[in-house]
């Protein structure tokens, strides 16, 4: 029992962390009042960068960082879009979605000539912390887990710390709730949402890059497969808060778990193992479908920012 | 030497010119009251001079010297604060958040909010603006909300305040402070420009006035040489009369009947606590009292926007205690609410569309499931004529009307539906001279048809004007009938502050 239990937390800490990371940064971006449904897009192109860089380099962390980057040049078109142009801001993201994806998937074929890249040899390893990593069921799990999974423990307490702590912080809330007032008080609204939008680019695409160089070692088209969505899911579920959502995003992790491990421990005795694939899937479309909260949203979410107009 | 002298100002918005050439120059040290109509241009002329729109023409000089204001915190470097008329708050945010948003104090690069705490009470104890720091703004009073307001200029150390319409939710208790706070601000060398149409406080604290009409300027006074009649009139550009005419009242049946009513305020406390009141047919009832004893509570129930704790609430002898708003107004009750931007307009839609919020479904504004536009347009377009709402026409958003005309746009769709109770939230707020004689006239009017009107106002002047029966609000409940004939302002207040008074009239 010990065993089957350690297992799912094992697992749900290996699927959640891509989706704490890519919700992190949905967070900065709503948070300051702009939509990001680009969240897909930006994990997609942050796993192509991350493979393509290790390949390259051969070295891992070298590949995160290029992802990193690849993430804040794809989040500056839907800034650009929603900010500046004024645009739709589920529109843009849309766009940033099919575009990243294109994108990824037409550079794999005119690389490596094939569906995929070739398999990555150095990814990131898992790290033991020496001593912890020895508690009974956590330890293998919590102490014992991807680098990307302690950066994401560290990305949620950063995000906690710059969002409520930090002047930084409380202006982009203040700009996602009343940019108007923010403006008075010589907030720049503009700079403040580019900012977010990009550093959302940074931390999704980084979320992505945990899928091909830690998890898994590649890239293809069914890399990302929908947790993109599931992060943003995970963000408004969390109501729009680093530590809500970092639950948010574990809780999913763990219906993935359960899902992998029901074909192990027998569950889909009982239900079909399709029913218990669909799980992270059904939970998203009713936490998106706004069954929680949206009463917590930013006020100004979504909301074109004209300055001459009151 | 001139703290502030705008030259020539134009400025256009489509379909209107909201400031043309105007010129305002207010002297270092002075308060300087800035007089017109709803709609004359004065909060567009402040927001030019705090950086928030961009003048098509024009020159402004700070001190004298020129200069080009980009925007709001260009404004702030060169001294200059405001007030807005409409809250500028983060409703989620604590008073402290509001207050430092922008000027942080930090240590170690996090916020310092013990700091920030203790500079916002100190600032507040200076001037006497009493908030609550950490309260979020959500939970406090608008009376506060305005408080909050002002001390983020302070906060900011401004030396040219702008006051838009400050008093407009302020309760006279704390118009007397506010004005303790500016004269103290003057003593200081600070530099005043104050919106207000209550002429009584410009004579009381101004040094000179500038009228604006229609987005000209019609002249510059000293306030010393002048009168409210002749401030009136020159603002107006005709005789106003400050009185209402109205013949004795002939109540009829009982139309609102509220009974030991209970309601709990957004923060689970009792705010209305067993209340029992009675508005008949045929007559104004004035419900007075301090800002925050209850009255918000009690007409939010009325209206079913607040659930009641307990207790019943009748109309024309049914019970519509637990009702959904939209079934009581069917029922009858007309309700100008007090927050006229967040619980009387749809900002982004039309006048036209807001004139028909509550009746958008019936003929002739609907037709089986397709609205009417033609219609509803037919429609706002009599009712700006009839209550003179400036606008440059009714496919306009209420957003781009002046505070004092979105007002006027309510009244009227409220007072057309012709309710058998109407409740009026300070009607009047924020509304010129002459506005205000003709709102007052309609109110009259609606009584002398035999309909019932609940009237709350914090301005004593207008519950004495209007009322036929005062009803003093204290703690949540009634602590005082009067008669406004035999009453006074002392007599009010003192049974507002939680005084007895001998002669009362008896209810019913
Ligand atoms: N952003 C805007 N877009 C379109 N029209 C506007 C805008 N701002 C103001 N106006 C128009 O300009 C005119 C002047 O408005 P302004 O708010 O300056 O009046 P005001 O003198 O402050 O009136 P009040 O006393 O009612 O507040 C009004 O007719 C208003 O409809
Ligand atoms: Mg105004």
């Amino acid at each position: 029992m010990l065993d089957v239990m350690a297992n799912i937390l094992q697992t749900t800490v290996l699927y959640s962390t891509p989706l704490v990371l890519a919700a992190m940064g949905g967070l900065f971006s709503e948070r300051s009042g702009v939509v990001n449904i680009a969240l897909e897009g930006l994990m997609t192109i942050g796993a192509f960068t991350a493979a393509v860089a290790t390949l390259a380099t051969g070295n891992p962390w070298l590949g995160l960082a290029a992802a990193m980057l690849s993430g804040v040049a794809f989040a500056w078109p839907h800034a650009a879009a929603s900010i500046r142009f004024k645009a739709d801001q589920v529109v843009s993201g849309v766009a940033i979605n099919f575009l990243a994806l294109g994108t990824s998937v037409y550079l794999v074929k005119h690389l490596y000539d094939s569906g995929q890249t070739p398999t990555v040899q150095e990814t990131l390893k898992r790290m033991p912390i020496p001593g912890l990593d020895q508690i009974p069921v956590i330890g293998p799990s919590l102490f014992n887990a991807f680098p990307t999974t302690y950066i994401a423990l560290v990305v949620s307490i950063l995000s906690y710390i710059v969002l409520y702590r930090t002047p930084f912080g409380m202006r982009l809330r203040a700009v996602g709730e009343h940019p108007r007032a923010a403006e008075t008080m010589g907030v720049n609204v503009v700079r403040m949402r580019y900012t977010a939008v990009l550093i959302s680019g940074a931390l999704a695409a980084l979320g992505g890059a945990g899928l091909s160089i830690a998890i898994g070692s590649e890239f293809n088209q069914n890399t990302v497969a929908g947790q993109g969505f599931i992060a943003l899911a995970a963000l408004i579920f969390g109501k729009w808060h680093p530590f809500g959502a970092l639950g948010a995003a574990s809780f999913f992790g763990f219906a993935v778990a359960l899902a992998l491990m029901g074909q192990f421990f027998g569950l889909t005795q009982y239900v079909s193992s399709e029913v218990l694939n669909m799980l992270p899937y059904v939970l998203t479309i009713l936490a998106l479908a706004g069954f929680v909260g949206r009463a917590e949203a930013p006020a100004a979410i979504g909301k074109v920012y004209e300055t001459d107009s009151r | 030497m001139n703290a502030v002298e705008m030259r020539g100002i134009t400025k256009r918005f489509p379909g209107i010119v909201a400031n043309d050439q105007v010129h305002l120059s207010v002297n270092q040290g002075e308060i300087h009251a800035l007089l017109g109509e709803n709609g004359a241009g004065k909060s567009t002329l402040m927001n030019i001079l705090f950086g928030l729109y961009q003048p098509d023409e024009g020159e402004i000089f700070i001190r004298e010297k020129p200069v080009k204001i980009t925007g709001p915190t260009k404004a702030a470097a060169l001294g200059i604060g405001m007030v807005h008329q409409h809250f500028m708050l983060v409703e989620p945010f604590t008073v402290t958040e509001n207050i430092i948003l922008g000027a942080e104090p930090t240590s170690r690069g996090c916020i310092d909010r013990h700091r920030a705490e203790r500079e916002v009470r100190e600032i507040s104890e200076k001037y006497g603006l009493r908030v609550d720091p950490t309260a979020r703004i959500r939970d406090i009073s608008v009376g506060m909300q305005q408080r909050v307001e002002i001390l983020k200029t302070l906060y900011r150390g401004a030396e040219v305040l702008i006051f838009d319409e400050p008093t407009a939710v302020l309760s006279p208790q704390e118009i007397d402070e506010l004005m303790e706070i500016m004269e103290n601000l003057v003593r200081e060398g600070k530099t005043i420009i104050f919106i207000t149409h209550k002429l009584k406080e410009i004579m009381r604290i101004c040094d000179t006035v500038t009228v604006i009409r229609r987005g000209k300027t019609i002249g510059s006074t000293s306030v010393k040489g002048t009168s409210e009649q002749e401030l009136a009139s020159m603002m107006v550009g005709r005789e106003v009369s400050f009185s209402v005419n109205k013949q004795e009242s002939r109540p009829g049946k009982t139309v609102l009947k509220v009974q030991s009513l209970t309601v709990k305020d957004s923060r689970g406390v009792e705010a209305v606590r067993g209340l029992d009141l009675e508005v008949r047919a045929g007559e104004i009832v004035g419900l007075a009292g301090v800002d925050g004893n209850g009255q918000s509570e009690l007409l939010e129930a009325i209206t079913g926007l607040r659930k009641a704790h307990a207790g019943d609430i009748l109309l024309n002898g049914e019970a519509i205690t637990r009702l959904q708003p939209r079934a009581i107004a069917r029922r009858g009750v007309g309700h100008i609410p007090e927050d006229r931007q967040k619980r009387g307009l749809v900002l982004d839609f039309s006048i036209g569309e807001n004139m028909v919020l509550q009746t958008y479904d019936q003929t002739p504004f609907a037709k089986g499931f397709l609205l009417r536009y033609p219609e509803i347009f037919r429609h706002a377009k009599r009712l700006i004529e009839d209550f003179d709402v400036r606008t440059p026409d009714e496919q306009t958003h209420a957003r781009a009307l002046s505070g004092g005309n979105q007002q006027k746009a309510i009244i009227a769709r409220e007072v057309d539906r012709d309710p058998d109770l109407l409740i009026a939230a300070q009607p009047t707020r924020g509304l010129d001279v002459g506005a205000i004689e003709f709102i007052h006239r309609r109110l009259v009017e609606q009584r002398d048809k035999g309909k019932a009107v609940l009237l709350m106002s914090l301005e004593l002047d207008e519950i004495l004007k209007l009322s036929d029966r005062i009803a003093v609000m204290y703690g949540g409940r009634i602590a005082g009938w009067l008669n406004p004939k035999t009453t006074n302002e002392e007599e009010i207040g003192l049974l507002m502050a939680g005084g007895k008074v001998g002669e009362e009239v008896a209810q019913g």
